[in-house]
């Protein structure tokens, strides 16, 4: 008996402590006023947990450029507002955030979400909503494909790995190229066909090799691609694996230069010793002299206290660029603001920005070098 | 022919960090019979150990390692006591089952007091180019090859030639017998621990500065590998265990340069199949009959 009314309390208590945890696991803005006084734009992406660099950096971007728009008057005297909710990377919770989003909050926009996965989660829901969404970060081909009203602010990694081939042929003269890549990453892989066949044009790729996520020796067949002799190694990966494959290459004295993808940002923190003088494609410079990226730096750090990384850049411009829609649209009527966001052509800090047929924009990518441990712009590349 | 003598190279870099695992594998088999599950993820508490010792105090290479070893057989001696000890008498699944649960518990430990992102392990070797011919060797790898030797020598020589170690080589032998000779048989095997364990975490020390980076999780690759190692040579065999981790470390870097870098891991354990069908004893096995 004892036992009984033990293990029921138990099932009660854990039920209960499921329902308690669906609400307010997020980062709830108290709405001042009703909710017709203010637009209110959503963001989703990974704001706890081993992500949160990312989707912390996108909601950072995004609400400095919210103070900085109200400061200016708003959308024609209406505040705008950043509801921010944390998606911890996952795919249901980025549904659960957006659900949240649309029903509690009447969003009129969302900026979001912050990864590939995510966004993919939430694809068909908005289509079906028919809610302007504008993804800053995420950078899977298939996220803006049968969808009218889903836009991106970044560019694809199909471009990415395209542009890093053009720039290592034109720019530093090569003419044979090894890549190796992650063959467990969807990101790496579409990084590392791209540049293969964009290379293999006007190139030769010596090597096309693949690890796993496990691996950590790459000194073998680093040797094997040094057998070769390209001039060039692409590596596509994020910044804990490329360290690593970085540190053999410098311990086995290889005369090569490395060049890789968004991925890289940030690599300079831990392994700025061997990752000096290499390159990767990013989406902004912090050493780009243009007056709109050098205000965003400073309002950054004054409001922040940290130098903006790419991916704050880009909410910061993915909320721009949807302020701008709805004041062109002057109405915040759905359908309208996609319309007036497929009509964008306006300057950001990440580059000049117009949208093709399938919401993707077509903008410069920036080729960014370490130099002295630090983000140098080496230079632009336009895409067609 | 440069480039073959390179992977030599490579392969007997990646064998030594093996090797010196796989003794600490060899060694816990030998004295109780438990395959110690949780020997991957001592080796990887070393390499913490051997992180915080570096990023909190800046001490030289040395010293963090005599550290980090220190601290692991410690570690090694507690798990013993708490875990395996008390099922001395019970059958040996449960004490198997209990080393898989002491695995899982120090990982996720480690994951709460570390957190998952990988983090860079200063470099306390100081690095500069070697070239000796045509080759280029990195003062890491010198450095893991010849420590790797050194303690195996030392291990050798305290097995052969000191009190404890016969100790350990009796209980070994006969767990009962030893007992009635008046060997302190518990002691021998925290013993047998701690030096298995320092060992592992000279392994795991060794494989972060050679790797740059301590993560919870990085132990689990390198510890089954030993493992096959320590089968492959012969369990429970010192000698077995060395031979056993070079041998791996050669296949393994072979495999990738010539085979496919892809295939390199299936390759390793496919060999660990291989021996327990058709030499379960290992290349310096010898066929006796197990009184189970």
């Amino acid at each position: 008996m004892k036992k009984r009314i033990f293990s029921l309390v138990l099932v009660a208590i854990l039920l209960a402590s499921t329902l308690l945890s669906g609400c307010g696991s997020g980062n709830d803005q108290p709405s001042g006023g009703g909710a017709d006084d203010v637009i209110k734009f959503g963001v989703i992406g990974p704001i706890t947990g081993d992500y949160s660099q990312y989707g912390g950096s996108v909601e950072e971007g995004s609400k400095l450029a919210a103070e900085e728009i109200n400061a200016a008057g708003g959308i024609d005297g209406t505040m705008i507002e950043i509801v921010a909710y944390d998606s911890k990377g996952d795919g249901t919770e980025a549904v659960n955030a957006y659900n949240r989003l649309r029903d509690q909050d009447g969003i009129t926009a969302l900026i979001g979400a912050t990864f590939s996965g995510e966004t993919l989660a939430i694809k068909e829901i908005v289509i079906e909503d028919g809610m302007p969404v504008l993804t800053p970060t995420a950078t899977n081909e298939q996220v803006t494909l049968n969808a009218p009203n889903v836009f991106r602010a970044c560019y694809l990694d199909p471009q990415q790995g395209s542009t890093a081939a053009i720039f290592s042929m034109d720019t530093l003269g090569a003419t044979k190229a090894a890549v190796l890549y992650n063959t467990e990453d969807p990101y790496s892989e579409g990084l590392a066909v791209a540049f293969r066949d964009t290379f293999a044009q006007n190139g030769t790729v010596t090597n096309y090799e693949g690890y796993t996520v496990n691996d950590m020796d790459f000194r073998s067949i680093l040797t094997v691609i040094q057998a070769q002799g390209p001039d060039v190694i692409f590596l596509p990966d994020y910044t804990a694996k490329v360290g690593v494959i970085l540190d053999q290459i410098d311990e086995l004295n290889m005369d090569v230069i490395c060049i890789g993808g968004d991925g890289w940002d940030g690599i300079e923190t831990d392994y700025a010793e061997v990752a000096e003088g290499h390159y990767f494609v990013n989406h902004y410079a912090k050493s780009d002299p243009s007056d709109l990226v050098q205000n965003f730096i400073s309002a950054y750090e004054a409001k922040w206290g940290k130098t903006p990384n790419a991916l704050a850049a880009l909410g910061y411009d993915a909320t721009f660029i949807m302020v701008e829609a709805i004041k062109s649209a002057g109405s915040t009527d759905a359908e309208a603001i996609v319309t007036a966001l497929a009509a964008t052509d306006m300057d950001a800090v990440t580059g000049h920005i117009t949208f093709d047929a399938n919401g993707d924009p077509q903008k410069s990518i920036s080729i960014i070098q370490i130099v002295d441990g630090d983000h140098f712009l080496a230079g632009k590349v336009e895409v067609d | 022919m440069t480039i073959f003598l390179q992977q030599i190279i490579n392969g007997l870099s990646v064998g030594s960090i093996y090797a010196v695992i796989a003794l600490g594998y060899t060694m816990v088999y030998g004295i109780i019979r438990l395959i110690n599950f949780a020997h991957g993820e001592i080796m990887m508490m070393g390499a913490y150990f051997a992180f915080v010792t570096v990023s909190a105090m800046g001490m030289p290479f040395y010293l963090v390692l005599i550290v980090s070893m220190a601290l692991a057989a410690l570690l090694g001696i507690a798990v013993e006591t708490m875990a395996y000890r008390p099922l001395r008498k019970a059958p040996r699944i449960s004490a198997l089952i209990t080393a898989i649960g002491m695995s899982l518990f120090l990982q996720n430990l480690a994951l709460v007091i570390f957190r998952p992102e990988p983090k860079r392990m200063p470099p306390v070797i100081p690095r500069f180019p070697v070239r000796i011919g045509p080759l280029q060797i990195g003062t890491v790898t010198i450095t893991t090859i010849i420590l790797s030797i050194v303690f195996m020598i030392l291990l050798d020589f305290f097995v052969k030639k000191t009190k404890p170690g016969k100790a350990m080589r009796a209980v070994s032998e006969d767990k009962e017998a030893s007992l009635l000779m008046g060997i302190n048989v518990n002691r021998t095997i925290s013993i047998t621990f701690a030096i298995g364990s320092a060992l592992g975490a000279l392994g795991g020390v060794l494989y972060s500065v050679s790797y740059t980076q301590v993560f919870p999780t990085m132990g689990v690759m390198p510890g089954l590998k030993a493992f096959v190692a320590a089968v492959l040579g012969g369990i429970g065999l010192i000698p077995g265990a060395m031979l056993g981790g070079f041998v791996i470390g050669m296949v393994e870097t072979l495999s990738k340069s010539y085979i496919s870098s892809q295939w390199s891991d299936a390759i390793v354990f496919g060999i660990l199949i291989i021996v327990l069908l058709f030499k379960p004893t290992g290349i310096l096995g010898k066929n006796e009959k197990e009184k189970v």
